[in-house]
């Protein structure tokens, strides 16, 4: 058990996945049984995550040779506290969801229970492995069930926005393998450590080609996380996809900032020679404009999905300034915010479905519509989303921006840091309290709200369970700070990841 | 031989990102299945070309690198099922949005370069 406990996380979906396509859950009638299925499985899952990450607090990092072919050959799964935390966060975020979409959302097609867990098999691979070309695998996994999902319960709409969603991909998919041939044209490896001890030695002419891979690799990772510019399919196809299935996509641009944040410090890395941080001048930029640019949308939204969107593009930009910044202190609270923001911008999500049951054909635009029948309810969830995602205290939202700030004192960029990143909280708080203004306080008079479905207490649990989970972490947050602090160590510690893969006797 | 490769991949990249820069989406798969072929071909190189090579050691005298073998049946396969997925998806939208277009609905002023008027003045 505790020998493949590393694995876990990916058989568990995989396998649930695979049975409940079989007779006893397959069928419209049989809703019930997945559902009961489904939740069995994210709460294994969870309790897999959880326990997974004890023992890599208690025991260092994990290595997990699949088929036992050993580093460098074979495609390995590396455990650290990072992908273990991450793995975790997935796996709490998924059983929220999946508590939120028995309210009805999961019986608008039959296979939604399914697809979320194929969904989990390719985030928890894309965050174990420690493979390149396992990772384009994963990334595949993860992106087919995201298709699948993002069209579930049809409509217009969403055909003509997964349309856009999956030809993106797919050139960045056919972008990932162009960088990936060219990595192993030159490096002769796949296997992340193994790159990184390779890249020190290559002679000048191949370092170009190299530096042109990795600049590859960075627009396939920055498309996946929303980077500007490579951002605009974001806001449009989350604010289609159906609630459950948008609050777990508020995982997904994280799965691509993970992978700018093992690549370039592990690969390209301050020990790299001459490739040494070579994507650091271009992040800068591009880390501030999509701050800009993703506040900008959120003042100009028209519903509360899009802003919940928009936010999404703030919050990339926000943790690759703290890649950008290139200390551990920096990386551990950017990582500290990620926890904080997939959280919440996943609840806003569940909060915009939920308002637009109530409010008629108005949805969740900024319109003038009746009154809500559960106003005060809806009301307080709103603005402990709000509040949280905006970064005001006692939520952990400040914690995670303090602590970003804190960490990018004393540099040269202080002055970018500290203005861009108060500057959008403030235009955040304005967006959301205007949105909220209109929402709650702008009703039509006379019409009666009675007949609008209430929440049902699978809703009410599900974000709940989200929206706890923000207090929580301003609660214990010198555990959490310590936790990532040490993430981030680990991460930034090459020597010991060598160590771990048993890699360093070919070092010299 | 490097240079005919190179020049095929070249080929296959250039017609592949032209057509998925089109606007009604049959091109555009069409442009995604060429781009995949040049994605495999350049994925297959990245062993480096080497001809009567057996990709087992100890069958031949030279022996070719097997990874890139193995990495390119698996870009095929992963490239295939997306394909076949982007067509269906195609499919679906031709039926619900009534076009072809991939933005959904059909450029402003599509109408005059499709049907140019003919005889008119």
């Amino acid at each position: 058990m505790t020998l493949h406990l590393a694995i876990l996380p990916i058989l568990i979906p995989m396998i649930g996945g695979l049975l409940m396509l079989l007779p006893p859950f397959a069928g419209p009638l049989r809703y019930q049984y997945r559902r009961a299925g489904a939740l069995f499985l994210m709460l294994t899952q969870v309790a897999v995550s959880v326990y997974l990450m004890y023992v890599v607090v208690q025991n260092g990092a994990i290595m997990y040779a699949v088929g036992d072919w050993r580093p460098p050959f074979g495609i390995i799964l590396y455990v650290d506290q990072l992908s273990a935390m991450l793995v975790a966060l997935t796996g709490f975020l998924g059983l929220a969801i999946t508590l939120y979409s028995f309210a009805g959302d999961d019986r608008e097609g039959k296979y939604f229970h399914p697809m979320v867990q194929f969904l989990l098999v390719g985030i928890c691979g894309a965050f174990l492995t420690n493979d390149l070309f396992n990772l384009f695998v994963f990334f595949e996994v993860l992106l087919i069930a995201s298709y699948t999902l993002l069209i579930h319960g049809g409509g217009k709409q969403k055909t003509a926005a997964n349309l856009h969603y999956v030809i993106l991909n797919l050139v960045g998919s056919s972008l990932f393998l162009f960088a990936l041939g060219t990595l192993y044209g030159i490096t002769g490896t796949l296997n992340i450590a193994d790159m990184a001890m390779r890249v020190t030695q290559l002679s000048d002419g191949n370092q170009l080609i190299a530096q042109a891979g990795g600049s590859l690799m960075l627009i396939v990772f920055g498309l996946k996380a929303a980077m500007l510019p490579l951002h605009f399919w974001l806001p449009q196809t989350y604010a289609v996809a159906s609630a459950p299935v948008a609050a777990m996509f508020a995982i997904m641009t994280k799965v691509g900032v993970y992978c700018i944040f093992r690549v370039y410090t592990v690969i390209f890395g301050e020990q790299a020679g001459e490739l040494a941080d070579m994507i650091q001048p271009w992040i800068w930029p591009l880390a501030i404009l999509s701050i800009v640019a993703g506040t900008i949308g959120a003042l100009a939204s028209p519903n509360l999905r899009t802003l919940a969107g928009n936010l999404v593009v703030v919050s990339v930009g926000t943790l690759l300034i703290a890649f950008a910044l290139r200390t551990p202190e920096a990386t551990a609270a950017g990582l500290l915010y990620l926890i904080h923001s997939t959280i919440i911008t996943g609840a806003l999500f569940l909060i915009a479905d939920m308002l637009g049951q109530q409010r008629g054909k108005a949805l969740d635009y900024f319109v003038i519509a009746r009154k809500m029948k559960q106003q005060a309810l809806l009301g307080v969830m709103f603005v402990v989303a709000a509040m949280a995602v905006a970064g005001l205290p006692p939520f952990a939202g400040f914690l995670g921006k303090l602590v970003v700030l804190q960490s990018a004192t004393n540099t040269d960029y202080t002055a970018w840091v500290w203005s861009i990143i108060l500057i959008s909280s403030l235009a955040t708080i304005v967006a959301l309290s205007r949105a909220g203004t209109t929402l709650f306080w702008r009703n039509t008079p006379s019409h009666d709200a009675a007949e609008s479905p209430g929440i049902s207490k699978w809703q009410l649990g599900g974000t709940g369970l989200l929206l706890i989970a923000s207090p929580m972490l301003a609660l214990f947050g010198a555990s959490v700070i310590e936790y990532t602090n040490n993430a981030a160590e680990q991460l930034h510690d090459i020597p010991y990841l060598l160590e771990v893969m048993n890699l360093q006797g070919d070092a010299q | 031989m490097e240079t005919v490769y190179v020049i095929c991949v070249g080929i296959l990249t250039f017609c592949g990102v032209f057509l998925c820069l089109r606007g009604r989406t049959f091109s555009v798969v069409v442009g995604l299945t060429m781009l995949s072929y040049a994605v495999n071909l350049f994925l297959f190189s990245s062993g480096r070309l080497s001809l009567d090579g057996a990709a087992i050691l100890g069958m031949a005298d030279k022996y070719a690198d097997p990874l890139p073998q193995a990495l390119t049946l698996t870009a095929i396969v992963i490239g295939f099922a997306m394909i076949a997925f982007v067509v269906i998806l195609a499919l679906r939208a031709r039926a619900d949005l009534g076009n072809d277009f991939v933005d959904g609905s059909e450029p402003l002023d599509s109408d005059k370069l499709v049907k140019p008027n003919r005889g008119k003045a």
